[in-house]
């Protein structure tokens, strides 16, 4: 049996009371709860479905529809590497890869001790610095094979 | 009736305003193709989400093609239905779909009864132009439904019923783009879901995605063990069905033949679950006649309304998801139980015979009878009250693969003691008939009276909720009638919220009753079928010369041997049961 603790079910019913406990506000109901929680686990989604009487599998279609919502904790400094046109071009591609190898984690998923998350996302408007890095809201451009090492040391 | 004119290729109709291009083309005489579309008319539901494009037409002056199922109608409209467009868009489609399914349908459980496979036959698809990606998905087997998703092609009707009619919430379409895919929350098995195991996913699914879990092979190997006594019961609902699988018009009953196929196959004993369903009546009307007594005598901590509990998939419903009500529901178990209970005790000791060596088999248009007769608490020492369960379709299959001629079978009758049954046992295959047998025991009963018109119409219909006042010679007693789960929630909150004014309760999971249940030939969307087989339940009742179950002699005798009287302690061993909480929810810890 899945746990959760007091003061989260707490939080997730005054979102669903915020949202009068509609169905219809399910997908807002979701967006808050993400901002709140960081991501969607099962226990959360099974708390929104009871509190918006509709069922968890509907919830669960919802959460696995839409690439925004993610069932798995972001790292303490999440990275997002631009994919957009420009950073697509200058390699964006093989910079994604040498995350993939220095971190052991594919885009989506999270490192053991929970310190990084990869994820890619299309551009940030700074196309003039592509390819683009961020870690968390630290902006790294030009970024090149080499110097992916060297990001990930300054958190260390 | 307001009209309009319109046009289908070339020739004028004046059609009903508002209604779909489909729906027009059809009262015309015209047929257009759908595959994901399912419009159940007596049941007022329709499920087109237009989702497969199987339906499309092209409309003069627009430029793209238009799906007839969920399209309106509009006054001078000009449809086309034959031409090449159409006709090889529809055949692209289809191979499309194809090119994502297995092609195994040899071998294919639905093979002959697959929507798919009739729609690629008409289309005279030959061969499939598209390679592609296939989806593969983990084959998912419960004690009742199997789920094989390589074979979903995203129609989506499951998810309309479980949602919309069942409102179950088990199913649901998760993920998107080419891996979408209907499963339960986190892709769990459906053992572990909010599952009832109703399987009206199963009676829409146009495919082999969700099937039955297949028992014939069990069966046949017990028939061929030389030191088993097998004995078989047929449920009500079964006998005015099974003869479609065989050709004959819906609502035909066959009930002799299937006893001579039954007895043609090697069962020792073919006895009838009608004879259940009298036991069933004396313990529930018993129940209810004590329950009303207490309450008008005053008694506040009385259980009112009365529950029938005969449909395992409503019970199923209950202990998931309202478990705080779950003292209200009769304790009675179902016929199917209470069969197998006495079979394996009364019956057993008649012939001498150890509960082990003795296999019981049922005919159920059921498959949440799979997994009843699976539940620990109907075993004695790990061997089940009843063994196998074999649906409808299941038992037609069997007839089948013996090589039996059906439509040859001489008539013959069940065998006694156990095939005797009163026409209160007939009805209790549809709505609204177990609260009609209920009530002709319970006035008699009650007003210590003759019932002399043992009809109740009032009772009686296919609308989803009906509700009657039954005069038991002055207490007017006050009945509830639900079928479809969704309804039976709607009664279910108003008894929560302290607003339920009835006595008596009859809940049934699936559209119709036991003759729409899970595992009946599939309609194929044709909810008239339903109507049928109601129509003969009544006819069989009407043509038993008992029609109560109190007067059922061998029900008499069974407790003046053995039982005693309903609600004995022998029967409340035997004949009843007790219910659990299975709602899952999440543990909330202090912080």
């Amino acid at each position: 049996m899945m746990t959760i603790c007091e003061t989260n079910v707490a939080k997730i019913e005054a979102i669903c009371e915020e949202y009068n406990h509609d169905k219809g506000e399910l997908i807002n109901v979701l967006h808050k709860t993400q901002n709140t929680f960081g991501y969607l686990p099962e226990e959360v989604q099974e708390i929104i479905a009871e509190n918006l009487h509709t069922s968890l599998a509907q919830v669960y279609g919802v959460v696995s529809f839409y690439s925004f919502f993610t069932m798995t904790p972001k790292g303490k400094h999440p990275i997002n590497i631009c994919k957009g046109t420009a950073c697509y071009v200058r390699g964006a591609e093989k910079i994604i890869d040498e995350f993939r190898n220095l971190l052991d984690i594919n885009i989506g998923e999270t490192t053991k001790d929970e310190k990084f998350s990869l994820s890619s996302l299309r551009c940030i408007g700074a196309c003039g610095l592509a390819p683009v890095v961020l870690v968390g809201d630290k902006v790294y451009g030009r970024v090149t094979l080499d110097s992916v090492k060297e990001i990930l040391e300054e958190y260390e | 009736m307001d009209t309009i004119s319109i046009k289908i290729d070339n020739k004028n109709f004046q059609v009903e305003k508002g209604t779909t291009i489909l729906d027009a083309a059809k009262s015309v005489g015209i047929n257009i193709p759908t595959l994901c579309y399912m419009h159940l008319h007596d049941l007022n539901t329709t499920h087109n989400p237009t989702g497969c494009r199987i339906c499309v037409v092209e409309v003069v002056g627009r430029k793209n093609l238009v799906p007839a199922c969920a399209t309106e109608c509009l006054p001078g409209m000009e449809i086309k239905n034959q031409t090449i467009r159409v006709l090889n868009s529809r055949k692209t489609i289809l191979e499309l779909i194809l090119s994502d399914h297995p092609t195994d349908c040899l071998i294919c459980a639905k093979n002959g009864d697959c929507d798919l496979q009739s729609m690629a036959q008409q289309m005279g698809i030959r061969e499939i132009h598209y390679k592609g990606d296939q989806s593969h998905y983990i084959k998912d087997t419960s004690p009742a439904i199997k789920r094989d998703m390589d074979k979903c092609i995203g129609c989506r009707r499951c998810v309309t019923m479980c949602n919309e009619i069942q409102t179950v919430g088990a199913l649901s379409s998760i993920n998107r783009g080419f891996m979408s895919v209907v499963a339960p929350a986190f892709q769990m098995n459906l053992e572990d879901s909010v599952c009832t195991y109703c399987g009206q996913c199963v009676a829409v699914c146009p495919t082999a995605a969700l099937t039955e879990v297949d028992h014939t092979n069990l069966v046949i190997r017990a028939l061929a063990d030389p030191n088993k006594t097998v004995i078989v019961q047929t449920a009500p609902a079964v006998r005015v069905a099974l003869g479609e699988e065989f050709g004959y018009e819906p609502g035909t009953i066959i009930t002799g033949k299937m006893t001579a196929a039954l007895k043609d196959m090697g069962f020792d004993y073919v006895f009838d679950t009608d004879f259940a369903a009298d036991l069933t009546i004396m313990e529930e009307a018993t129940e209810l006649l004590d329950r009303l007594t207490r309450h008008i005598n005053g008694d506040i901590t009385v259980k009112l309304p009365l529950l029938t509990s005969c449909c395992p998939a409503w019970v199923n419903f209950f202990e998931h998801q309202f478990p705080d009500m779950k003292d209200i529901p009769s304790t009675a178990r179902s016929p199917q139980q209470m069969f197998g209970s006495i079979a394996k005790t009364y019956f057993a000791d008649k012939l001498g015979i150890k509960r082990e060596n003795m296999v019981v088999v049922s005919i159920m248009p059921c498959l949440a009878k799979k997994y009843e007769c699976s539940r620990e608490e109907f075993k004695t020492n790990g061997n089940p009250d009843v063994d196998f369960v074999l649906s409808t379709r299941e038992l037609a299959r069997l007839i089948k693969q013996t090589s039996i001629d059906f439509e040859s079978l001489e008539p013959v009758e069940f065998d006694h003691p156990m095939g005797e049954s009163s026409g209160a046992g007939v009805i209790f295959g549809t709505t609204g008939g177990v609260i009609e047998a209920a009530v002709r025991t319970a006035y008699e009963t009650f007003t210590k009276q003759k019932l002399h018109k043992v009809d109740f119409k009032q009772l009686r219909g296919m609308e989803w909720i009906r509700e009657s006042t039954i005069d038991f010679n002055g207490t007017p007693i006050k009945i509830g009638i639900a079928h479809g789960l969704g309804n039976a929630r709607k009664l279910l909150q108003e008894i929560r919220e302290g607003k339920s004014q009835y006595h008596a309760i009859e809940i049934m999971a699936c559209p119709g009753g036991c003759i729409g249940g899970g595992g009946q030939p599939l309609h194929h969307g044709d909810s008239t079928i339903l109507l049928a087989r109601q129509k003969a339940l009544y006819s069989e009742d009407k043509a038993k010369v008992i029609r109560k179950s109190h007067e059922n002699p061998s029900i008499q005798k069974l407790y003046a041997e053995f039982l005693g009287k309903p609600m004995s302690e022998k029967a409340h061993e035997l004949l009843h049961t007790h219910y659990f909480d299975k709602s899952n929810h999440v543990e909330i810890s202090k912080d």
